[in-house]
């Protein structure tokens, strides 16, 4: 918060911000959608001069919702995801997120982080079987 | 026992008729504690009525009226039956869930039931940025920053997974829509989940909350300097220039006031609906 108060000014004297928005539109995933990995894994936070995007939707239809996978460029590398919330409202009485969050997984399933820092919606727990690994490393549910 | 209060009565009148020399230090209350006392049983202590402070010199002041806005049908030609049937639907569900008075802009805490959950129910308390839907399907959105994670939660008023929605701040702001929010600075959606509810009389005007919040950097979700939002609660001063501000007014449509096809008074309607759903309500 610091941070941002901090660089905000500097930010609006210079030349190079955009007033144009490069965020895509509130729409549930698809490829090419940049995304916030939210657990401490190292790759997810190491700063990078390109940010993790979604390459590929494990669904039918190309679409990402909750719960389902993706395969993401992140610093170079194939990595596979689980996405743990977008921006796009879901169905009444879940939570819709203020970013389209994803959690990096093994090709096993397991998480490759520790720790989970944003809040997971519970209806994720309907996949308790596959994802136990990282639904217990999840702080906080909403 | 009789016999000894008697007894003890006759004694204070006793004691009250004999003249005393120092009369103005003696007083029977004394008396009467001796008197309670040589009994062996303690009087019991009964505390004094609590005195009701009635201010006279202001007027009795009514209860406020509230109708929900989900009972107002909307202006269309559907048959009006079906928004009666609604209503009727509307007023069973509300003898069972208690459904508050609350505004956009009020906080609320809400308790749902989720079979995901722990103990299979879910608490949330956020601020309510919009209410919408009319009828059975109306609906209302909280937001709350979690973590540092915005998260917004669309809840419908009559789902029979709600299971109690309290108020923990009952206030109005400047707007209709708290959209905004989302492009606003994080503190202005930030609450904590042990907020202590406020109490406000239910004959008390509700407070409108005259805040107006910072932005985030451009761009935002919306250009909500457009007249067609018309936005009172946003430092407009802190982000955009004066050249900006008057060029948003180009999209301004001021005949738009002037339409009396798109004029919808509802102040009789809404108090037709208040006697029949208070009537209802006390069946």
């Amino acid at each position: 918060m610091a941070f941002s108060s901090m660089a905000l000014p500097k930010i609006l004297s210079t030349t190079h911000y955009r007033f144009f928005s490069v965020s895509t539109v509130v729409a549930a995933l698809q490829k090419l959608t940049r995304v916030r990995v939210v657990d401490n894994s190292s790759l997810g936070n190491t700063p990078y001069h390109r940010s993790p995007r979604v390459i590929h939707v494990y669904t039918k239809n190309g679409v990402g919702k909750v719960g389902d996978t993706v395969l993401l460029a992140i610093k170079g590398q194939k990595k596979k995801a689980l996405i743990v919330g977008h921006k796009m409202p879901g169905p009444r009485m879940s939570p819709r997120f203020d970013s389209n969050n994803v959690v990096l997984i093994e090709e096993n399933g397991n998480p490759t982080g520790t720790r989970i820092k944003a809040p997971i919606p519970t209806h994720l727990r309907k996949l308790e079987g596959d994802y136990s690994k990282l639904l217990a490393i999840a702080q906080r549910f909403v | 026992m009789a016999a000894r209060t008697q007894r003890a009565g006759a004694l204070i009148r006793l004691i009250r008729n004999v003249p005393f020399q120092n009369e103005r230090m003696f007083s029977t209350f004394s008396v009467q504690l001796q008197a309670a006392g040589s009994s062996h049983e303690p009087p019991k202590f009964t505390p004094p009525a609590k005195p009701v402070i009635v201010d006279k010199s202001r007027p009795e002041e009514a209860v406020r009226r509230f109708v929900s806005p989900e009972f107002i049908p909307p202006r269309q030609r559907t048959n009006p039956l079906k928004f009666f049937l609604e209503r009727k639907d509307m007023i069973q569900r509300r003898k069972v869930l208690n459904i508050p008075e609350f505004y956009v802009g009020s906080i609320l805490s809400v308790t749902m039931s989720d079979p995901h959950a722990a103990n299979n129910t879910n608490r949330f308390v956020g601020i309510c940025i919009q209410r919408s839907g009319k009828g059975l399907g109306a609906t209302f959105i909280l937001r709350n920053i979690i973590d540092g994670q915005g998260v917004e939660i669309c809840y419908e008023l009559y789902n029979p997974r709600m299971k109690s929605i309290e108020v923990l701040k009952l206030e109005k702001r400047l707007d209709d829509n708290l959209m905004y929010l989302r492009d606003a600075l994080p503190e202005y959606s930030t609450f904590a989940f042990d907020m202590k509810p406020v109490h406000l009389s239910p004959t008390q005007e509700v407070p409108v909350n005259e805040l107006k919040v910072k932005m985030k950097p451009r761009p935002w979700s919306k250009r909500w300097e457009r007249p067609k939002f018309n936005i009172q609660g946003i430092r407009f001063d802190l982000c955009l220039t004066p050249e900006q501000m008057e060029h948003a007014q180009k999209w301004a449509e001021p005949w738009r006031q002037y339409d009396m096809l798109k004029e919808y008074d509802t102040s009789s309607l809404e108090e037709k609906i208040y006697q029949e759903v208070q009537a209802e309500l006390r069946k």
